[in-house]
């Protein structure tokens, strides 16, 4: 399976992209600067000389915790935020270099779903134009046939079609979801941007939307960007994980081989502390430290200053991506030491 | 040992032009000594306007119609306002999702800390001061001494919790209502969360009431757990019996639609439907609509069963053969 996406092209594909927010000076701090205050513009470096390729059909979890730059890599890929670095590609296309139809195209198969839909829908606008205005617009169908096509759309996705005459403040959280899926599928896209889109959903409606999610891939032949920072939602519906970590990716596997054989530190941090039920542990042992502040990264590996197995040149110099398994890859200096890491695992039982 | 708090059938009501909304429904629990209750359920279940109803938070539409809230065998709904005043905060003392809910943006946290300490103790601004800072220093906030001229907006989601925790344990009370305190943090700072809420329970010997809709972190934490679902506790016991062999549906249900409960790229297994409205629950048990299990006997009210430690309400509960 592995070899076979390898040789197709990605669908969408970002190569060495980075995306900096800055903050200019305004007027009081450039005269300040004049005298002498060395006021310098802050700059957030949200995503950080990534590579990610997601091929067609594939479901690829972007995990992480909060300001690591997930969102922001989701956007940039989806087309809705230009790259302040780097290149993202469609089908093998620049971004930027598609003109016309070509763009529209694209912009259309790129869909996104957010965590909140009622910040996405219209509170003044009916179901029945909220999903149908986009393909009306686009002429995927004509203004007669577009109840008939948002119908079908609706009873898809799990909404009763004689809601359709319904505002958004009257469904439920579950069913404001559906409704954003149905806009989302409306524009016959290819490819899927979930923006922690069950976060915010009790556990039960979140498997009905999760198991929604996996009935239209079939269906549709979608391929989904599945960011979440919940690891049992992306362990179960994603055939890949990429972590991400301050705005680098620090591994990426299958969820198999991440879950069972996690090699960065991070990763290893983050499985373990993942509350289950099936393993009740009375003991708690968090990694120590906050999350730093994207403003001020620390130099080397982001991770080393919470990192337990920080040594010498974490605080240098940052960590590539080693290939460790096939399809697995992870950034960790560790991974030089493999000879020295072998003999620690035996001393030290894996989590 | 007297428990610490004793809920004696609890309904809390929102009226509202469309009749009463009975939020919590005859809700009878207690909390003992020491203990951590976890109490879970979906949003709209009425678990944190139980939590509210405690401290006598609950504000018009919305009124406690019924029921005893023993503290330390005193009744809180007989208490006048003043009285009350010395227990909230001071005995009882809450912890929101939200920090920035607890925390005013325009003082300094230092400032918020000296107030709640001057507000149920006559004590010096110093001394205030430093009890303060000796409750930062508790809950792992580094350089306790000068945080505290910090304000709120200075501090991470993660670190402004500790604050909230830390003016929560001021007065050493002896009981904590959390309401889904974790909720927003990531996973790693989570845990370090639950890690001091742990030590310090234990250090102090609070009694802990832990609202979240995480089954896996009452798991974690809770010696006890409540389910509650539409207005009312459907089941109670250990936290080690009611999730290993659930009796009520509703609890099994919710135990398997967790990712976690099916094989890997198989289709979840989600209950049915959702929750009923509250103005519009079905008679008798308000699950029966989505539930494998349910008869006709199920439009009557079911009545709290208790056996071997544990309570629920169903007619038709899960048997399990070590039971």
């Amino acid at each position: 399976m592995t070899n076979m996406l390898a040789e197709t092209m990605p669908l969408v594909e970002a190569l060495n992209v980075s995306r900096r927010f800055s903050r200019k000076l305004d007027y009081a701090e450039k005269i300040a600067n004049l005298f002498g205050a060395g006021l310098e513009e802050k700059t957030v470096h949200a995503v950080d000389d990534v590579n990610l390729a997601v091929y067609p059909g594939e479901v690829v979890g972007l995990v992480g915790e909060s300001g690591c730059g997930k969102s922001t890599l989701g956007r940039v890929m989806a087309g809705i935020m230009a790259a302040s670095g780097g290149e993202v590609r469609w089908k093998g296309q620049p971004l930027t270099s598609l003109q016309g139809e070509d763009k529209r195209a694209m912009r259309l198969s790129a869909q996104m779903i957010f965590q909140d839909p009622m910040s996405t829908l219209n509170p003044r606008k009916r179901v029945i134009d909220l999903i149908g205005e986009a393909p009306k617009v686009h002429g995927i169908v004509s203004g007669g046939e577009m109840r008939d096509y948002v119908a079908a759309l609706a009873e898809r996705v799990g909404l009763d079609p004689s809601y359709l005459d319904r505002y958004p403040h009257q469904f439920s959280g579950g069913q404001r979801q559906r409704i954003g899926i149905a806009r989302a599928l409306a524009v016959k896209p290819k490819l899927l941007v979930c923006d922690e889109s069950v976060a915010a959903l009790d556990v039960s409606i979140q498997a009905q939307i999760l198991n929604l999610f996996m009935d239209l891939r079939q269906e549709f032949g979608l391929t989904y960007l599945f960011i979440s920072h919940d690891l049992g939602v992306v362990k179960h519906i994603c055939d890949r994980v990429v972590v991400m970590y301050l705005g680098r990716v620090v591994e990426s596997a299958t969820p198999d081989e991440l879950f069972d054989n996690p090699k960065h530190p991070y990763t290893q941090a983050l499985i373990r502390e993942l509350p289950s039920v099936a393993d009740r542990r009375r003991v708690f042992t968090p990694i120590k430290g906050e999350i730093p502040s994207p403003l001020h990264p620390p130099p080397g590996c982001h991770f080393h200053p919470r990192c337990p197995k920080a040594f010498d040149r974490c605080r240098v110099e940052r960590p590539v991506l080693k290939e460790n398994a096939a399809g697995h890859v992870s950034a960790c200096h560790l991974n030089d030491l493999a000879v020295h890491q072998t003999t620690n695992a035996t001393a030290e039982p894996a989590i | 040992m007297t428990p610490v708090l004793e809920v004696k059938n609890l309904s809390t009501h929102f009226m509202t032009r469309r009749g009463a909304l009975k939020a919590v429904d005859d809700v009878s629990f207690t909390v003992g000594q020491r203990e951590i209750v976890g109490l879970v359920g979906e949003s709209g279940s009425g678990k944190s306007i139980t939590g509210f109803s405690i401290l006598g938070l609950v504000d018009p539409p919305g009124r406690v119609v019924n029921g005893q809230i023993l503290f330390n065998g005193d009744d809180l709904l007989k208490m006048s306002p003043a009285a009350m005043r010395t227990i909230r905060g001071k005995r009882i003392a809450m912890i929101f999702q939200d920090p920035m809910m607890t925390l005013n943006p325009v003082l300094s946290v230092g400032t918020q800390m000296i107030e709640t300490v001057q507000a149920h103790d006559r004590v010096s601004r110093a001394e205030a001061r430093q009890r303060s800072r000796d409750a930062l220093g508790l809950v792992g906030i580094p350089s306790p001494e000068e945080r505290l001229d910090s304000y709120p907006h200075q501090f991470s989601g993660g670190m402004r919790q500790r604050v909230a925790i830390a003016i929560a344990l001021l007065h050493r009370p002896d009981l904590i209502i959390a309401d889904e305190p974790t909720t927003a943090l990531d996973v790693t700072i989570q845990s370090q969360i639950l890690f001091e809420i742990k030590r310090l329970a234990g250090e102090f010997g609070m009694a802990l009431i832990w609202i979240s809709h995480d089954l896996g972190v009452v798991a974690a934490l809770a010696d006890r757990i409540m389910v509650m679902y539409a207005g009312r506790i459907v089941e109670a016991g250990r936290v080690d019996g009611v999730l290993t062999e659930p009796r009520h549906p509703y609890t099994s249900g919710l135990l398997s639609a967790v990712p976690a409960a099916v094989p890997r790229g198989e289709p979840l297994r989600p209950i049915p439907g959702f929750a009923p409205s509250p103005l519009s629950r079905p008679s008798g048990c308000a699950f029966r609509d989505r539930c494998a299990r349910a008869t006709d006997i199920c439009a009557t009210e079911p009545m709290l069963e208790i056996a071997a430690g544990r309570e629920f309400r169903c007619f038709h509960p899960h048997l399990w053969s070590a039971a």
